[in-house]
C-alpha cells in the first residue's frame, strides 16, 4: 500500500472537509468568500502536481500501483486528475459568482463540488472495477445533490429527480454487469480481465455484462440512447452544478470507458468498434439536430455537449493511439470552451433571471469582455481557426480516417460528423447573432466582477493559445495514452 | 522572415490592433484598415517585381519560411511562391486594398466590420501563400467564416437571412468535404508531413495507389468545387452577393472563391493524376453548366447585383475548362483567367455597390441614364462589362482565349459550346446591363446622385481597371512566370488526350504560347 499515490486525492478530501468544518464557525456573511478558499486550494494543489512536488508524480515506475493494483497512477491518470483540478478551479470560481442564486449552504456546495472532483480523480485512476463503480457514485451521487441545489426552483428539483431516476437506472445497470463479469471471470482488476482465456470473450453472459457497464458509462459520457437526462438537467441544474457536469462527469466517463475498453477488454474494443462507430454517428446527429431549435442557452448548450460526446466517441472508435490522443485534447479544448460559456452564462443570467438566447441580445453593448468571451466560446465550439475546437475536430477526424481503411463504417461516421459540423453552425452562430446584431434587450452595462472578468479571461487565453500552439497538450495527450494497450 | 510572411500578417495584425481601438474613432479605423490592406499591397508588387529575380528553392518555390508547429504530425507553418500563386497573392492584395477603399459605405460597427475585413484579407492572402495543406485549409477557413458574419450583419435586402443561411451551410460543407479529402491525402501518402513540397516530392517517388486516387479525387474536386460555385453547386453564390456588403462580395467573388480552383491546380492534379484524368471529361460538362446555364440566367436578372453574381459564377466555368484540359495551355489560361477575372468581378461588386449607395436600388428597371451624372462611374462600368464579355486588352481575354486554345484539341464541342456562351451571351447580359443603367432617360427620383469626386473614391477603382488593363495588354507578366510551374504540374498528368505542346507538332509549349500572346497582341492592336 503506497499512501503517497493517492495525494492528489487526499488533498483534495481534506480540502472539502475542512471547508465543510469552516462552515460551522464562519459567519453568513463571509460564507461566500469560502470558495477563494477553496478554489485556491485546489489551485495550489494544482500547481504542485504540474511541477512535480507532489510524491508519488515522480518516480521511476512510469506507472504505479496501489491497493491491490485497484489504483493506478501512469500518465493517463495524471493526465485527467490535472485535467479535473483546472475544471474544478474554475467550476469553484464560478460557483463564488453564482453564490448569491443559491438559497442556502453555500459552504456545502463548495464541499460537495470538492467530493465531487475527488471521485473524478479516482475514477481517473481507476483500474479495477471496484474503484470504478465506488467514484462513479461518488460523483453521481454528489450530483444528485448538486443539480437539487436551488431549492426553491422547480426546474432544479424537477431535474435532480430527473438525474437520480436516470442515474440510479444507469449504476443499477453497471453494478449488474460489473457482477456478470465477475462471475464469469472472477476477475475485478484490469490487467486480470485482460489476462483471462479466450472462450470467456465468446460467453454471451460476460459480453452482455460488459454491454451493461457500457451503458452505465454512456450514461454518464451522454451518448445516444442514453442521453435523455442531458437536455433537461443541464437546463434545470445551477449554473456552475451544469458546468461541472458538462467538463467533468462527461470526462470522467470518457477516462473510464478508455480505461476499461482499452486496457480490460482490447479485443472485445476491437470487435465493437463498429457499434461505437454507429453509437456516436447517432449520438453527433441527435446532439446537432436537436439543437438547432433550442431557445434556452442552457439546454442548447445541454445538446451540444451530446453532439460532442458523439465526437469524442468518433475518436474512440478509431481504436488507434492517435485517436485517443485526439479525445483528450479534444477534451482539453473543451474544458475552457465550455466553461467560458457557462461563466458568460451564470454572470449574464443572473442579472436578467432569464436563461433564453434572447436574454443575450445586445450583450455586446453591455459587456464587451463577456461577449467577446461566449463568442470565442460558440465559435471554438462549432470548430473554426485559430481556436482550440478547430485542432480538435482535425485530429478527430484524422484519427478516424486514418482508422478507416480498417473499418470502413468510419467513413460513415466521418460523413456524419461533417454533417453534424455544418448543422452546428447554425446554432452557434444564433448565440453570436444574438450578441451582435440584435438590439440591447434591457440597456443598462452589465459590469462583471473581477472574478468573472479574470475566469472569462483565463478561458479565452486557454481556447485562443491551445489553438495557436496546441503542440504542448498534443504531445501530453500522446504521452498519456501511450499507457493504454493500443497500436 | 519571408516577405510573405509580412504581407499575410500586417492585416492579421492591424485586426488585433483594431480590437483595442475605441469604437468613436471611426476615421482611425478606417485608416488602419487602408494602411495595413495597403502595405500588403504593395508588399505584393514588390514581391511580384522581384520574383523572376529570386532564387528558386528545388522545388521550384521562392521566398520560402518553414516553421514546425506540431511536428509529431508532420504540420508546419510554410509560406512561398512559385509562378502559380504569385499573380493570384499579388491580385488578393490588391483586391482586399481595393475592397478597403470601398468600404466608406459602412456605417454602423465600423469597428467590427474592419476587423473582419482584415481578417479576410489575411485569411485569403495566408491560404494561397501556404505551402502547408493545413494551414492552407486553416487560412481559408479563417477567412471564410467573417464571409458569413459580414453577410448577416451588413447585408442588404429581405433575403439577406436566407442568404446567410445558405452561403454559410454551402461553403462549409464544400470545406469541410474538402478537408477530409486532404486528411485522406496525407493518410494514405505515407509521407506523415503536411508540406506541399515534401508530399508532391515524396508522392513523385511512391505514386498513391490508384483506388484511393479514385475516394480521394471526387472529395477534393466537389468540395472545392462547390467553393468556386461548380455547376450544379452554385445555387448560394448570385443571392450570396447579392445580399453581401460590397467589400465582401469583392474580396469573396474575387479572390476568396479563387482559393478552391487554386487547390484543385496546387493539389489534386499533380498529386492524384491518375484520378484526375478520369474525372476530366465530366468537369468539361459541368464547366459548361457553369457557362451556359448561369449565363442564360443571367441573362433573366433584372438585379445587377445578382447579374454580376451569376456571370462571376459563368466565368467560373472558363477556368474549369481550363483546369479540364489537363494542357499547359490550358492550365496556364486558367491561371489567368483566375487571376483577370478577381479585378473583374471585385471592380463590378465595387462598382455595383457605389451605384446601390447612390440610388438605393439595383432594379435595372429602375435605374437609367446614369452615365449623364456618373461619367467616371459608368465609364468604369462600361469597361468593366466590356472586359467581362471577354473584350480584348482587358486580362479576361488573355485568359479566356488561352483556355480556349488549350481546350479545343481535348474539348471541341464543350470549346465551341462554351465560345457561344463566353461571345454571345456574356455580351447579351453585359451590354443589355449597360444600356439598362447608363443610358436611356435618368430616374428623377435621384437628384442626389454624384459621381466618384474624391480621387480616394476613384482609387480602388482606378486601380482595378489598370491592373485588368496591365494584364490584358502584358499577359506575358504573368503568363512567363507562370508557364514553368504549370508544365512541372501537367507533367505529372499523363493525358490521355495527349498534352496541348504535343498535338502541335513542330511547337513546344513555351513557343505555342508565345504565338496565342502575338495573336493576342495582333487583336488588341485593333481593339479600340
Amino acid at each position: 500500500m503506497n499512501l503517497a499515490l493517492i495525494s492528489h486525492e487526499i488533498l483534495l478530501l481534506l480540502l472539502g472537509v475542512g471547508v465543510l468544518l469552516a462552515d460551522l464557525w464562519l459567519p453568513a456573511a463571509r460564507k461566500r468568500s469560502l470558495g477563494y478558499v477553496a478554489a485556491g486550494g485546489v489551485g495550489i494543489i494544482l500547481l504542485v502536481s504540474l511541477l512535480g512536488l507532489l510524491p508519488g508524480t515522480v518516480g521511476a515506475d512510469p506507472t504505479a500501483h496501489a491497493f491491490g493494483r485497484m489504483f493506478v497512477l501512469d500518465d493517463l491518470a495524471l493526465f485527467f486528475k490535472r485535467f479535473f483540478l483546472i475544471a474544478t478551479l474554475i467550476v469553484l470560481l464560478m460557483t463564488v459568482e453564482f453564490a448569491d442564486r443559491v438559497p442556502a449552504g453555500i459552504a456545502e456546495y463548495y464541499s460537495l463540488i470538492l467530493f465531487a472532483a475527488s471521485g473524478m480523480l479516482f475514477a481517473a485512476s481507476a483500474n479495477d472495477f471496484v474503484l470504478l463503480f465506488v467514484s462513479l457514485e461518488l460523483i453521481t451521487v454528489t450530483f444528485y445533490v448538486l443539480t437539487g441545489f436551488a431549492r426553491s426552483r422547480t426546474e432544479s428539483l424537477e431535474a435532480s429527480v430527473k438525474y437520480l431516476i436516470m442515474g440510479a437506472l444507469s449504476s443499477a445497470f453497471l453494478v449488474y454487469g460489473i457482477a456478470l463479469v465477475y462471475g464469469m471471470t472472477g476477475a475485478f482488476n484490469f490487467q486480470d480481465l485482460a489476462a483471462v482465456d479466450a472462450p470467456h470473450l465468446e460467453d454471451p453472459i460476460f459480453l452482455f455484462g460488459l454491454l451493461f457497464v457500457f451503458v452505465g458509462l454512456g450514461f454518464k459520457i451522454a451518448a445516444v440512447p442514453f442521453q435523455m437526462w442531458a437536455p433537461d438537467v443541464y437546463q434545470g441544474a445551477p449554473t456552475p452544478t451544469t458546468a461541472f457536469l458538462a467538463v467533468g462527469s462527461k470526462a470522467a466517463g470518457v477516462v473510464l470507458l478508455l480505461r476499461v475498453l482499452f486496457t480490460a477488454v482490447p479485443a472485445v474494443a476491437a470487435e465493437w468498434a463498429p457499434v461505437i462507430a454507429v453509437v456516436a454517428s447517432l449520438t453527433m446527429l441527435y446532439g446537432n439536430l436537436c439543437a438547432l431549435p433550442q431557445t434556452n442557452l442552457k439546454r442548447l448548450l445541454g445538446y451540444s455537449s451530446i453532439a460532442h460526446a458523439g465526437y469524442l466517441l468518433l475518436g474512440v472508435a478509431s481504436l488507434t493511439q492517435s485517436g485517443q490522443a485526439a479525445v483528450l485534447f479534444y477534451l482539453g479544448g473543451y474544458l475552457f470552451t465550455v466553461l467560458a460559456a457557462f461563466m458568460v452564462a451564470a454572470a449574464v443570467l443572473r442579472e436578467t433571471g432569464a436563461e433564453d438566447i434572447e436574454s443575450l441580445r445586445g450583450l455586446y453593448h453591455r459587456s464587451p469582455l463577456l461577449a467577446t468571451g461566449l463568442t470565442f466560446s460558440m465559435v471554438s465550439l462549432a470548430g473554426i481557426p485559430p481556436l482550440v475546437g478547430f485542432f480538435g475536430k482535425f485530429l478527430l477526424i484524422q484519427a478516424a480516417l486514418a482508422a478507416a481503411a480498417a473499418a470502413p463504417i468510419l467513413y460513415a461516421a466521418v460523413g456524419v460528423a461533417i454533417v453534424g459540423v455544418v448543422v452546428s453552425l447554425c446554432y452557434y452562430f444564433g448565440v453570436i447573432r444574438a450578441i451582435y446584431w440584435r438590439t440591447d434587450s434591457t440597456g443598462h452595462p452589465l459590469t462583471p466582477s473581477m472574478t468573472a472578468r479574470l475566469t472569462v479571461g483565463a478561458c479565452l487565453a486557454g481556447i485562443v493559445i491551445l489553438g495557436i500552439f496546441p503542440s504542448g497538450l498534443w504531445e501530453s495527450a500522446r504521452q498519456a495514452v501511450a499507457t493504454l494497450s493500443l497500436n | 522572415m519571408s516577405i510573405l510572411t509580412y504581407i499575410l500578417g500586417w492585416p492579421l495584425l492591424a485586426a488585433l490592433a483594431l480590437a483595442f481601438v475605441p469604437r468613436d474613432l471611426r476615421v482611425v479605423m478606417r485608416a488602419v484598415a487602408i494602411l495595413a490592406t495597403g502595405l500588403s499591397a504593395l508588399l505584393a508588387l514588390k514581391l511580384f517585381l522581384l520574383f523572376p529575380g529570386a532564387p528558386a528553392d528545388a522545388d521550384g518555390y521562392r521566398f520560402v519560411q518553414q516553421v514546425p508547429w506540431v511536428e509529431s504530425l508532420g504540420i508546419s507553418y510554410c509560406v512561398g511562391v512559385d509562378g502559380i500563386n504569385v499573380g493570384l497573392v499579388l491580385m488578393g492584395a490588391i483586391v482586399a486594398f481595393a475592397a478597403a477603399c470601398c468600404s466608406w459605405e459602412i456605417k454602423d460597427r465600423e469597428k467590427e466590420f474592419y476587423i473582419l475585413l482584415l481578417i479576410m484579407t489575411g485569411g485569403i492572402l495566408g491560404a494561397f501563400a501556404s505551402l502547408d495543406l493545413f494551414f492552407f485549409y486553416a487560412f481559408h477557413e479563417l477567412a471564410l467564416v467573417p464571409t458569413f458574419i459580414m453577410i448577416g450583419v451588413w447585408g442588404r435586402g429581405e433575403r439577406r437571412n436566407f442568404a446567410t443561411f445558405q452561403i454559410t451551410l454551402y461553403l462549409s460543407l464544400g470545406a469541410l468535404i474538402a478537408l477530409a479529402g486532404l486528411i485522406l491525402l496525407y493518410l494514405d501518402s505515407g509521407a506523415n508531413t503536411f508540406s506541399i513540397p515534401d508530399l508532391t516530392r515524396h508522392i513523385a517517388e511512391h505514386p498513391l495507389p490508384p483506388v484511393a486516387q479514385k475516394l480521394m479525387f471526387p472529395l477534393l474536386l466537389f468540395g472545392f468545387g462547390i467553393l468556386v460555385s461548380l455547376w450544379p453547386f452554385h445555387t448560394w453564390a448570385p443571392l450570396g452577393y447579392g445580399a453581401a456588403p460590397t467589400a465582401t462580395a469583392m474580396l469573396h467573388a474575387g479572390v476568396l472563391k479563387k482559393f478552391g480552383l487554386y487547390g484543385l491546380i496546387r493539389v489534386a492534379l499533380p498529386l492524384m493524376p491518375e484520378a484526375a484524368e478520369s474525372w476530366m471529361s465530366v468537369l468539361s460538362w459541368l464547366c459548361l453548366g457553369n457557362i451556359l446555364w448561369c449565363g442564360f440566367v443571367a441573362v433573366r436578372q433584372r438585379d445587377l447585383n445578382l447579374l454580376i453574381g451569376n456571370s462571376s459564377v459563368a466565368h467560373m466555368g472558363f477556368a474549369f475548362l481550363g483546369i479540364a484540359s489537363l494542357n499547359l495551355i490550358g492550365l496556364t489560361g486558367a491561371i489567368l483567367v483566375m487571376i483577370a477575372h478577381g479585378f473583374l468581378a471585385a471592380l463590378s461588386f465595387g462598382l455595383s455597390g457605389y451605384l446601390y449607395q447612390q440610388t438605393g436600388t439595383l432594379d435595372m428597371n429602375q435605374l437609367g441614364g446614369l452615365l449623364r451624372r456618373l461619367p467616371f462611374i459608368g465609364a468604369a462600368l462600361v469597361m468593366a462589362m466590356l472586359a467581362g464579355c471577354g473584350l480584348p486588352g482587358f486580362a479576361n481575354f488573355a485568359g479566356e482565349v488561352t483556355v480556349f486554345f488549350g481546350a479545343w484539341k481535348v474539348f471541341r464541342a464543350v470549346t465551341i459550346l462554351a465560345c457561344w456562351g463566353a461571345l454571345i451571351i456574356g455580351a447579351v447580359y453585359m451590354l443589355r446591363a449597360v444600356r439598362s443603367i447608363l443610358h436611356g432617360p435618368l430616374n428623377a427620383e435621384w437628384p442626389q446622385v454624384a459621381d466618384a469626386a474624391n480621387p480616394w473614391r476613384k482609387l480602388p477603382f482606378a486601380l482595378l481597371l489598370a491592373s485588368l488593363l496591365v494584364f490584358g495588354f502584358f499577359p506575358r507578366l504573368l503568363s512567363d512566370k507562370i508557364t514553368p510551374d504549370a508544365e512541372r504540374i501537367i507533367e505529372r498528368v499523363d493525358s490521355p488526350y495527349g498534352n496541348g505542346n504535343v498535338c502541335l507538332p513542330g511547337y513546344d509549349g513555351a513557343a505555342v504560347l508565345t504565338a496565342a500572346a502575338l495573336e493576342l497582341r495582333v487583336e488588341t492592336d485593333h481593339s479600340p
